[in-house]
């Protein structure tokens, strides 16, 4: 992939290894957690934790459902309980299960979906978590974190299992480009600001903020001075920050690799609409699956490259 | 190992079950609280009587018959057993059996399914004490059953999780991922009993389902300890249920034989489905309050159609 490297952004691990690599870093930390696995251990890097804890880690074949129940009967036991597949099979293979095991009795269970998203590429869309975050918002008492880069998956991965109740957290499998620095904060339901700007806000998740801060630097060349916020926690969202977005610039794009029914797009709206209506657009997959390809080529085809989002902003401003 | 408790002896500290009935205390105690199922569904007006009450002597057994460990008032106290109703529906029988045991006050078992009464038409954990698990959506009992027992093996604690599933719910598939997991991981920790009464909502299992079955050979071969039991025999029952305590690599399923309505008269005059979800009318209620006095024990295998799984053409014959 090419994103963001225009800006110089340089490239960090795949969040999944991110993930990975902090998950055992908290395992050495905490003995009361526990990781199940639906047999992808080696796709989600939940193997990093069963290499060192062995004992800690459960896998439960290819059984989604299954899998979602043991957690929460863990947690009920009061472990710790973190449990990992692909995005689309946790979500939508065994969504009752989250439902009724996790999200009602609010188990204070950690799902991770990796493969989120069409950058997955080839192996097609059968793998492509491409409803995740519609339906983790969907579910009461959930939050759901989509963190953009390697340094905010880790950041992400600590501050989800300081909070008490179910958690989604997305993530991916291709390497992505780095958008934070060193030092920066992550804060659960606070979203951050990455560049500044008057003309336009562009809020994003994801992959999209790195595409979202490319597809800034090309709109300032052109005199068009855009704001991007990482919103990577959809569920609960930063009102605060939309509503002062909107204020301020006055129109607002979104970008999600994800469809845009419930996504992250539908959740700004929600709240740019009850807070300071202005002109809206939205960056995302248009009611469709994709196919297998390059992920580079798959973005571009559904219309997920800083070109669009680019073509996005110069519409919403022709309605400001 | 001989049994759990020389296995997990430092955990036994302060381990002593609250009852220890004899077969005749346990008796009239499922007489009493299969009373309380059918006075609080009549008068609720809704809910399913005739699926608490199949299951009602197993777990007066398990509460009262001193094989599960509990405080009543630590309801979250980390070393009791547990039970999860995985056939949510059945919660009247639940309810009566954790006001009897002294969970909350047996006021509340006049307020079923009333919006300000935490005994909701299916358990809600986070709101009744004693409810290990929030059920309804059927196959995930088994799973969060499991999850408990995983636990209790990787901290060491000597507790038991019993499971109730239904024969009807055993349709899911959920049902036998867990059970493949539980003899993977040798839960033997994870007792499951399956409260075959024999009919679920829209007809006979053995129309529904006929596939079902045979469920001694399929569990079986899942890797479960498997006995059968005629469900209301509470001295078979106490027998099996002190039994499989002694088994400790192996998750064990009792396949308890049971009649859908206990029998009684007002249910048995369905051969749909037992008035599956239909309250007694309060002049039912009055018939089978008074068949229950007459005949406090009933017995799955009299009805010939209930018998075990002997033969093969037990198994496969008639279907």
């Amino acid at each position: 992939m090419d994103i963001g490297k225009s800006i110089g952004l340089e490239y960090g691990l795949p969040i999944r290894n991110a993930f990975g690599e902090t998950l055992r870093e908290i395992g050495h930390e905490n003995p009361n957690l526990v990781v199940l696995d639906g047999d992808v251990g080696n796709s989600t890097r939940t193997n990093y934790f069963r290499d060192d804890f062995p004992d800690r880690f459960f896998n439960f074949g290819i059984a989604e459902s299954n899998l979602i129940g043991v957690s929460s009967g863990f947690a009920a036991s009061g472990k710790d309980v973190l449990a990992a597949s692909f995005a689309c099979f946790l979500l939508c293979n065994a969504y009752d299960q989250i439902r009724m095991s996790i999200a009602f009795p609010k188990a204070n269970v950690k799902l991770v979906g990796s493969h989120s998203g069409i950058s997955i590429g080839e192996d097609g869309p059968s793998q492509m978590g491409i409803e995740d975050i519609a339906l983790a918002t969907s579910l009461p008492n959930f939050t759901v974190l989509v963190p953009a880069d390697e340094p905010s998956m880790r950041a992400a991965t600590r501050a989800m299992f300081e909070l008490d109740g179910p958690v989604y957290l997305r993530s991916g499998r291709p390497e992505v480009p780095i958008v934070y620095a060193d030092g920066f904060d992550f804060e659960i339901g606070r979203a951050n600001e990455l560049r500044g700007g008057d003309d336009v806000t562009i809020i994003a998740c994801g992959l999209m903020v790195a595409a979202a801060l490319e597809a800034a630097a090309d709109l300032s060349e052109e005199g068009i001075e855009a704001r991007v916020v990482d919103m990577h926690t959809v569920k609960p969202l930063d009102e605060a920050a939309i509503e002062k977005a909107a204020r301020e610039t006055g129109a607002i794009v979104t970008a999600e690799e994800h469809v845009l029914n419930g996504g992250l797009g539908s959740e700004v709206a929600r709240a740019v609409g009850r807070l300071q209506p202005v002109p809206m657009e939205f960056v995302g997959i248009d009611n469709t699956y994709a196919e297998s390809g390059k992920p580079e080529e798959l973005l571009e085809r559904y219309g997920l490259m800083p070109g669009d989002i680019k073509e996005a902003v110069e519409r919403v401003l022709a309605r400001k | 190992m001989a049994n759990r408790e020389v296995s997990s002896a430092a955990g036994m500290e302060g381990r002593r079950c609250p009852y220890n009935y004899a077969i005749e205390e346990l008796e009239d105690t499922a007489y009493r609280l299969s009373r309380e199922i059918i006075d609080m569904t009549t008068r609720a007006g809704s809910g399913h009587p005739s699926s608490s009450l199949s299951a009602i002597d197993v777990m007066t057994a398990l509460y009262f018959g001193g094989i599960m460990c509990y405080k009543p008032k630590e309801p979250d106290w980390p070393d009791r057993d547990r039970f999860i109703l995985s056939k949510g529906h059945g919660c009247p029988a639940l309810y009566a059996v954790l006001a009897e045991a002294g969970f909350f006050d047996p006021a509340l078992l006049q307020t079923l399914r009333e919006i300000e009464s935490p005994l909701e038409g299916h358990p809600n954990m986070r709101v009744l004490p004693g409810v290990e698990a929030s059920t309804g959506s059927l196959g995930q009992g088994l799973s969060i059953g499991l999850g408990h027992a995983l636990a209790g093996k990787v901290d060491d604690r000597p507790y038991q999780v019993y499971v109730m599933i239904g024969d009807g719910e055993s349709d899911e598939g959920q049902i036998w991922e867990a059970a493949m997991a539980a003899a993977k991981f040798q839960a033997g920790n994870l007792t499951a009993i399956l409260d075959f009464n024999k009919f679920q909502q829209s007809g006979p299992v053995r129309e529904v389902m006929p596939t079902l079955e045979p469920l001694t050979d399929k569990w079986t071969a899942f890797g479960w300890d498997v006995r059968e039991i005629d469900g209301h025999d509470m001295e078979a029952t106490m027998d099996a249920l002190r039994d499989i305590r002694r088994i400790e690599d192996q998750p064990q399923l009792i396949i308890a034989h049971t009649l859908k309505g206990r029998g009684l008269s007002p249910f048995e005059k369905n051969d749909v489905n037992r008035k599956h979800g239909v309250p007694l009318t309060e002049e039912e209620a009055e018939v089978a309050l008074e068949e229950l006095h007459e005949q406090r024990q009933v017995s799955a295998y009299a009805h010939a159609e209930f018998e075990p799984e002997i033969t093969p053409e037990d198994r496969y014959g008639e279907i």
